[in-house]
């Protein structure tokens, strides 16, 4: 819990904040409405046994009473997908509409870019890349199990990702759900900050800001793009949008979420961020008892 | 069923295969270009034919073939031929006598399938899941291939693609795919 000291000055109620961090995470899942209504699902888990709760922010998203979600046959029918609750968030903000061109940058494990295809009823295109050629095998496989039938998966660094293959020269939104530090999966992995160090956010936050920019480039005059994470580290978050506001034509937008969150800070360490930086938002895992996550939400403006 | 090669233009003006990149079905056995491949027309009888499944069901979507004779259903938008990890998901192994669809397909498309289903009982759905067979002695319907359902809140629900042969009801969820329920 050591590096998460560095979080004191910026998090309400600190001590409840490591508290919640020492904690470990229930199992929740994701509805995937491709198979089944959320009544059906409810339907597939009760007549089972399994008890679950949903939850207020998204009626789509469950907790589940059980130790082992994968061994249900609401999974086995792809009716849920086990996802963390604040994973749940990303797709959400971005709002992808049905018939839309749709990048997800990051895609691996597939749980955000299926339910990228589910809010569009599966009808569109979803370009679910993954740089790691050892992760697509588990996305296609979480594809194929949840119907995705929209799907197009790519093997591609993302920083310099090209349209050249399709005949489409650009999305109309975008998510970079990016490769981090991933201090807000403690309750998850214990061992989450075993490696940390200040040096790795400096490598980190590079190719972060890399995805992100090609994001904005890729996305359309007027279209969309999320930027998420699920750390704490300002650098790896507010820095990264402040690079990309500065290096390319986008702002950052207001967005609606139900769930407790903290603003986007405007400074960190000694550097300032625009003011916009605060329609971002910071989950803690005390706010709703959750992973801890961050959200941004831009505006191509070019 | 599962051929239609004697339609097309002649064998030695098509291409050959190739099996690292997507190409879309042809419409019609007529219009092919790819030795060997199935037309759109002919994947979408298979599948109104043996499992009842309308031709509607697929309207908004693209067959693809990558690999020898593993057929992609898609719903998105792609030029042909395409280099991609994955275009939709694959529905339906060809180039083979018997066409075998995926349980992933099955399991996507197979509510809408009324003929060669066969509706298991919690214990055989559980050993069909776990990929055991079964003696299924009951069945007085085709063999071959046929869709597995099972009661799921009372509405039938289809588990995968089991081969029904001699008496035998034989699992063919993939290892990967199986689960102790």
């Amino acid at each position: 819990m050591e590096p998460l000291e560095r979080y004191r000055p910026i998090v309400d109620d600190f001590e409840a904040f490591l508290a919640a961090c020492e904690r470990p995470l229930g199992n929740a899942v994701r509805v995937n409405a491709i198979k089944a209504t959320v009544d059906r699902a409810t339907a597939a888990l009760e007549a089972e046994g399994v008890g679950y709760e949903r939850a207020d922010w998204n009626p789509r998203v469950l907790r589940l009473e059980t130790d082992s979600p994968g061994s249900t046959w609401s999974s086995f029918h792809g009716f849920t997908h086990g996802q963390e609750e604040v994973s749940a968030v990303p797709a959400t903000v971005l709002e992808p509409e049905p018939g839309e061109r749709v990048w997800d940058s990051c895609a691996a494990p597939g749980g955000k870019a299926t339910q990228l295809a589910a809010l569009m009823d599966d009808r569109g295109t979803v370009v679910a890349n993954d740089s790691n050629l050892g992760r697509i095998s588990a996305l296609r496989f979480n594809a194929e199990r949840l119907g995705a039938t929209s799907l197009a998966v790519t093997n591609d660094d993302a920083r310099n990702y090209s349209l050249e293959r399709f005949d489409f020269e650009e999305f109309d939104r975008s998510l970079v759900d990016a490769p981090c530090s991933c201090e807000g999966t403690i309750r998850k992995n214990p061992d989450a900050l075993d490696g940390w160090s200040e040096g790795y956010l400096d490598e980190v936050s590079g190719i972060q800001k890399g995805i992100l920019g090609r994001a904005v480039q890729a996305t359309r005059e007027g279209g969309t793009v999320v930027y998420s994470t699920c750390t704490f580290a300002p650098e790896e978050n507010e820095a990264v949008v402040q690079h990309v506001l500065e290096a390319e034509d986008c702002r950052v937008v207001d967005f609606d979420l139900d769930l407790e969150h903290s603003p986007g800070l405007t400074e960190w360490d000694g550097d300032e961020y625009d003011s916009s930086l605060e329609r971002a938002a910071r989950i803690y895992p005390h706010q709703n008892d959750t992973g801890g996550f961050f959200v941004a939400k831009l505006e191509v403006t070019a | 069923m599962g051929n239609d090669a004697s339609n097309g233009v002649s064998e030695g003006d098509l291409e050959q295969n190739d099996g690292q990149q997507f190409g879309r079905l042809p419409a019609t056995a007529a219009e092919r270009t790819v030795e060997g491949r199935a037309s759109r027309e002919a994947v979408v009888d298979y599948f109104a034919d043996r499992f009842g499944i309308a031709p509607e069901t697929f309207d908004d979507h693209t067959f693809w073939e990558k690999g020898a004779g593993k057929i992609w259903v898609y719903g998105g938008s792609a030029p042909s031929p395409v280099e991609i990890e994955a275009l939709g998901m694959t529905c339906l192994r060809t180039r083979q006598e018997h066409w075998k669809p995926t349980t992933d397909f099955v399991q996507r498309f197979g509510r809408e399938a009324d003929e060669c289903v066969i509706e298991l009982e919690p214990d055989e759905a559980r050993a069909f899941a776990a990929g055991e067979d079964r003696d299924l002695e009951r069945w007085d319907g085709d063999w071959g291939y046929l869709i597995a359902a099972h009661d799921v809140a009372g509405e039938l629900e289809p588990i995968g693609v089991g081969l029904y042969v001699h008496g035998e009801l034989r699992s063919m969820v993939p290892k990967g795919r199986q689960r102790e329920l």
